[in-house]
């Protein structure tokens, strides 16, 4: 009888200070199975974003660093130039790069650069209270849209992936889901894809992963991860769009 | 004296099994709900954070060592020996 599944080795053994069914975990631990299942664990660095997975570092055990609100592409453009090869992936939220960093990452997609960036997109602010973010669905009661956000007034759901695809300098955009055991397999290909893109040299990639936010929702985790299969996936479709 | 139990042919099989660690587990459910063969419950205790965390209970050696609930689980609580 043998061990087929723990804890990967890129994992501190900490216990993480997300909410009971947040997706991040299993982002993480996504990201950390495939820096080991490729043994770049030692030239790795990683950059956490502000949001929820503000303190990623603590839970990472690689090189990471933090960036100002938004600025997480800024701050890989800069590192990837002075350490051509390392490996430098970005971890970002929807607040944090649909929000206030939509100009870095559209800039540091449209300069081709050579990093990847994983965007965890659960459709609402979970930091700072639930607010409404750009991801947030039309109809989706927050914590400042106390009536569902309105299209006249909110304007529309920001669709990352759809916006970066057009550019030329982007190699490789797909969003992927995490509300069930096969679709996180899935996602598991994709982030791998992303990671070998950039050790290939071939430019640019961005995954972005739907994920469940049962705080901010307002359901249970078993509820708001149907949420997502039921709700989520209508208004973002999942594929590869570059 | 114990009661001596009649040895059973399902006792020489290794089956697969989960170990669950139950201080971290944040009882979210996840893994209860996406297991297919219904191997996974909520514990009668509450662990160090308040919450009742999950029991891995195989009366009749359902578990088939699939994983979906170390796959499931957001805080890495599982480890699945097969």
């Amino acid at each position: 009888m043998s061990k087929i599944l723990s804890k990967p080795k890129s994992m501190k053994d900490s216990s993480t200070h997300y909410c009971a069914g947040c997706g991040h975990g299993i982002v993480h631990r996504l990201i950390c199975e495939i820096i080991d299942e490729l043994g770049i664990r030692e030239e790795t660095i990683g950059i956490a974003p502000v949001g929820c997975a503000v303190i990623a570092y603590d839970y990472w055990n690689f090189d990471v660093t933090e960036a100002a609100h938004g600025r997480v592409p800024a701050v890989a453009t800069g590192i990837k130039r002075v350490a051509p090869e390392n490996i430098v992936f970005g971890y970002q939220g929807d607040g944090d790069l649909a929000a206030i960093g939509t100009a870095e990452i559209v800039h540091a997609a449209n300069r081709g650069e050579n990093i990847t960036i994983i965007f965890v997109n659960n459709a609402v602010y979970g930091m700072t209270g639930g607010q409404m973010a750009p991801t947030t669905m039309l109809k989706q009661k927050t914590a400042t849209t106390p009536l569902g956000r309105d299209q006249k007034t909110h304007g529309f759901p920001l669709k990352v992936c759809e916006l970066l695809s057009v550019l030329p300098g982007v190699s490789y955009a797909e969003r992927v889901s995490i509300h069930s055991p096969q679709n996180i397999i899935k996602a598991k290909k994709a982030i791998k894809r992303a990671f070998q893109n950039q050790i290939d040299g071939v430019g640019f990639s961005i995954v972005e992963v739907l994920s469940q936010c049962p705080t901010y929702i307002g359901l249970s985790p078993e509820d708001s991860v149907k949420w997502v299969a039921e709700t989520m996936i209508k208004e973002y479709p999942l594929g590869v769009f570059r | 004296m114990w009661p001596v139990r009649r040895k059973d042919k399902r006792d020489d099989i290794i089956m697969p099994k989960i170990e669950i660690n139950k201080e971290r587990c944040k009882g979210c459910r996840l893994c209860v709900v996406y297991c297919p063969k219904g191997c996974i419950r909520l514990e009668d205790f509450i662990n160090k954070r308040g919450v009742h965390p999950v029991l891995f209970l195989d009366k009749d050696k359902k578990c088939t060592g699939c994983s979906f609930c170390a796959i499931m689980c957001p805080d890495m609580c599982i480890e699945v020996y097969k």
